[in-house]
């Protein structure tokens, strides 16, 4: 095993932990203002994708695309807010996580309805095609790395939002004292319009990047959804400092660990079986470290509430 | 004189930089009523909730008849006899009146991993559930849901589940809170019998209450015992006077 | 009888009536949709112990309806290819030991999930279940020796003492009694002091502690026998499909247990009936006129979330009372 090959795997794992920071970065900080728990989040993932997929291909532009991602998943997230979202503010998880899990069956079955079952695919900017030489000798994706530059940008983006400016300011009372926003005089509802918005943006956003990487199709933000929960668990709800350590965490480990466990098992074992093995711990591998950050610190590393 | 029932020593518990509890230190004796007084965000119930162990103290010892229950939860400790009533009442709301009782009854009898039973057929539960409520006077309401009941109701219906429990002691916050002039007489008449069963921790804003059903006060002050002692001379203490009377008084 | 009985009473008639008058009129196809209302209903009665009667919204039950399905699945391809289990033990296509298995695996899978999940309540618990279970499916999904992604065939169905389970109609008997007991269980582990105590954890858990009940005890007994009751029905599934899929054990599979209860009624003993019901059905009609029936099923669970919390069962029988 090569350094090269380390370093880039290592890579892989930090743009994968970047991706699940766009994705937590909204589902916390909807959490934390409204408390809403929000199973649909990975539809607005899928909706940013489709729209870059098709906005690109319709202008060439992959650039227009991914400000159409923008545009559409913000759109998408402000419409469902107004018509559903701001109905459960005050119902519980449950009612909740039923109306999200209703919302992502209407967009799953009515994106499929409009572009049908087949995968759309987006390619990369001609911008960002190509490679660049990883020190040890190896090569790396320039688009990889421009999607790690993203997302620095954006968690200091957010960072500037939320301590610098009056909507951020807002937030912030909002997360600690719901009725004295309002005493304040601030539009409560359409910051909450705001707010989900942005996070939609940011899951639109993911889904456009990650598009040129997969294939663009129904049911591609489930499983990032599920890492993102994963990852706003381990950080602590409500917490955007933990939203980006859980994801790199978890990108890290996710990506490390499907590269060395079966490496390290080959050690010991049979080279298929090692493989096997490897493959079938490392899928397990985040979930056994969330179980046992949960087990010593139950409300999460970087938890707002204690 | 004879062993204390719950004996607190130096406990001390901090919020930040504020010092709820700051070393305090006191008993409970076999059969008296010991009023624990003091002005808003004394520390009062910040004190009860470390002794039924919502709360985790910072340091000190909590023992209760001779053990050191600093290391159990709420459950275990309410099984070694010690029953609290809330300041707010705590209920499960959807259950009635008997339902709520009878949970208590249930577990005095011990597990509640028993799973074929009904409970509402079983006189082993209802019977002695009913006989609490008519102690409190609460028989006629047995069926109302919890959440149903007026406020006066409610602090009686946390008295009976607090009796259900044939407790060794009885940790009891406010319990003439929001009562009317009616209610906190009779309340007052009902706790002086019940000491005869066990002693009790009141806290209580109500002076008229403590003065005539109090063997013993102490005052807690910015989370500090500031005096302990009978009736009169806790009445007749210059720094209580000061502190938390007024002078005027 | 209270209108509650009468409708329970119904439900269970005309689901025990419908594929026995189908199976007489050669219509096999109503047999297989009444036993699949059966199965996924009893699945939902053992969420409804944890969700309803505690309050634990599980939105990982699926990894225990796969394990079961996956428990039918294993067995019954190591009794077809005549490879002994671990250590040697043969392996069996017996449904009752299989059951038995499966309500095993479940009951001991259940403990550790629930008790690291059971430390923390709200949302995390949600997620967190729901992260345990996608632990398992990927596990299946990654796992070759079962099938992975392509899950496992059961090539005969399992077999019953004394009833030729390959024929729908004895199959369905089957799945039909068991759904009974499930049904059974629940009023019972309703009425009991188990479930008092479990229903009081629901309303106020420091109000239960604070008489000397441990909710956390409860709560991880009552999350163990709810995965038992899911895992059993799974096993069922498998052998009604013949057939162990990963997708047994999705995400999806959760929410639509879930689903399943909040249509007919959450915490009602029959609501899982009435739920199981109206979906099938919802997913037999709407499948018949659009591929794209899961888009309405959609917009009608939004409206029932939204405008109708008492699901079917409220409906028929009014608000849910305690004694």
């Amino acid at each position: 095993m090569s350094a090269a090959l380390l370093l880039e795997q290592l890579l892989n794992g930090l743009q994968l932990g970047v991706m699940l920071f766009l994705m937590a970065a909204g589902l916390t900080l909807i959490f934390g203002v409204m408390g809403l728990i929000n199973l649909a989040h990975g539809s607005l993932y899928m909706v940013g994708a489709f729209a870059c997929a098709m906005i690109a291909s319709a202008t060439g532009s992959f650039w227009i695309g991914l400000a159409a991602s923008l545009v559409a998943a913000a759109a998408a997230g402000a419409i469902v807010e107004v018509l559903v979202i701001r109905r459960l503010y005050q119902r519980d998880h449950l009612d909740q996580v039923l109306a999200t899990f209703a919302l992502i069956l209407i967009f799953s079955e009515g994106t499929r309805w409009l572009f049908g079952s087949f995968p759309l695919y987006l390619d990369i900017p001609p911008l960002l095609q190509g490679a660049v030489p990883l020190p040890g000798g190896g090569q790396y994706q320039l688009y990889r790395l421009a999607v790690i530059g993203v997302g620095v940008v954006v968690a200091a983006g957010l960072y500037l939002l939320i301590s610098r400016t009056r909507l951020g300011m807002r937030i912030r009372a909002g997360e600690s004292d719901r009725e004295m926003i309002a005493a304040l005089g601030v539009d409560i509802s359409t910051l909450y319009t705001v707010v989900f918005a942005l996070g939609a943006a940011l899951a639109g956003l993911a889904g456009a990047l990650v598009g040129a990487l997969q294939s663009v199709q129904v049911g591609m933000g489930e499983p990032v959804l599920i890492l993102a929960f994963v990852v706003i668990v381990i950080g602590g709800i409500g917490s955007i400092k933990g939203a980006l350590f859980g994801a790199v965490l978890v990108g890290v480990v996710d990506t490390m660990g499907r590269f060395l466990l079966p490496q390290a098992l080959s050690l010991m074992l049979p080279a298929s079986q090692a493989n096997l093995v490897g493959a079938a711990l490392a899928s397990m591998l985040i979930y056994i470290v969330m179980a046992l950050i949960l087990a010593i610190r139950p409300s999460g590393l970087f938890s707002a509430q204690s | 004189m004879a062993d204390p029932v719950l004996e607190i020593r130096d406990l001390r518990k901090s919020f930040g930089a504020l010092k709820a509890t700051d070393g305090v230190s006191l008993t409970l004796l076999p059969g008296e009523i010991h009023a624990l007084i003091g002005p808003n965000g004394a520390g009062k119930s910040t004190l009860i909730h470390q002794i039924s162990g919502a709360l985790k103290p910072d340091g000190g010892t909590i023992r209760f008849l001779g053990q050191d229950i600093g290391g159990l939860g709420m459950a275990a400790r309410a099984r070694l006899g010690l029953a609290r009533s809330f300041q707010t009442s705590s209920l499960a709301q959807e259950f009635s009146a008997l339902r709520n009782v009878m949970l208590a009854v249930q577990a005095k009898q011990g597990s509640s991993l028993r799973f074929f039973r009904p409970v509402m057929r079983d006189k082993s539960l209802t019977e002695p559930a009913m006989a609490m409520l008519e102690r409190v006077g609460l028989a006629a309401r047995a069926q109302v849901p919890a959440a149903e009941l007026s406020h006066g109701e409610r602090r009686q219906l946390e008295i009976a589940i607090a009796l259900a429990l044939g407790p060794k002691a009885f940790l009891l916050d406010e319990p003439m809170a929001g009562m009317g002039p009616e209610g906190s007489k009779s309340l007052t008449r009902f706790l002086d019998d019940l000491r005869r069963e066990a002693p009790i921790l009141l806290v209580e804003h109500d002076m008229d209450a403590v003065f005539a059903l109090a063997d013993r006060i102490s005052v807690l002050v910015y989370g500090r015992i500031i005096a302990t002692g009978k009736v009169d001379e806790i009445r007749n203490d210059p720094e209580v006077r000061r502190a938390y009377l007024g002078d005027a008084a | 009888m209270t209108r509650e009985t009468f409708a329970n009473a119904l439900l269970a008639l005309l689901l025990l009536a419908v594929p026995i008058a189908a199976s007489y009129m050669g219509e096999p196809f109503y047999v297989t949709l009444a036993t699949r209302i059966a199965v996924l209903a009893l699945a939902a009665v053992g969420l409804n112990i944890a969700l309803g009667l505690g309050g634990l919204v599980s939105f990982g039950h699926a990894a225990f309806f796969g394990l079961g399905g996956y428990a039918a699945g294993v067995l019954a391809t190591h009794a077809f290819n005549a490879e002994p289990l671990l250590f040697g033990i043969a392996s069996t296509t017996s449904m009752p030991v299989i059951w038995l298995v499966a309500i095993v695996v479940c009951g001991l899978v259940a403990l550790p999930i629930g008790a690291v999940s059971l430390r923390t309540a709200g949302v995390y618990f949600i997620m967190i279940t729901l992260a345990f279970a996608q632990m398992i499916y990927y596990f299946a999904v990654s796992w070759p020796a079962y099938g992975g992604e392509d899950g496992l065939s059961i090539y005969v169905r399992n077999t019953f003492p004394g009833l030729n389970t390959a024929q729908p109609l004895p199959f369905f008997l089957i799945c039909y009694v068991l759904l009974l007991l499930g049904l059974l269980l629940f009023r019972f582990l309703r009425d009991s002091r188990f479930g008092a105590a479990l229903q009081a954890a629901r309303q106020n858990a420091t109000r239960l502690a604070a008489v000397g009940i441990p909710p956390f005890k409860i709560r991880l007994v009552a999350f163990a026998i709810s995965a038992m009751v899911t895992g059993l029905a799974g096993a069922l599934f498998a052998d009604l499909n013949r057939f162990a899929s990963p997708s047994m054990l999705s995400w999806h599979m959760s929410g639509e247990l879930i689903v399943l209860i909040v249509l007919g009624g959450i915490g009602r003993q029959f609501g899982p009936v009435a739920g199981a019901m109206l979906f099938v059905l919802l997913e037999y009609v709407l499948g018949g006129i659009t591929e794209r029936w899961q888009f309405f099923l959609g917009l009608i669970l939004l409206g029932v979330v939204l405008f109708a919390r008492g699901g079917l069962i409220g409906l028929l029988a009014g608000r849910a009372r305690h004694g």
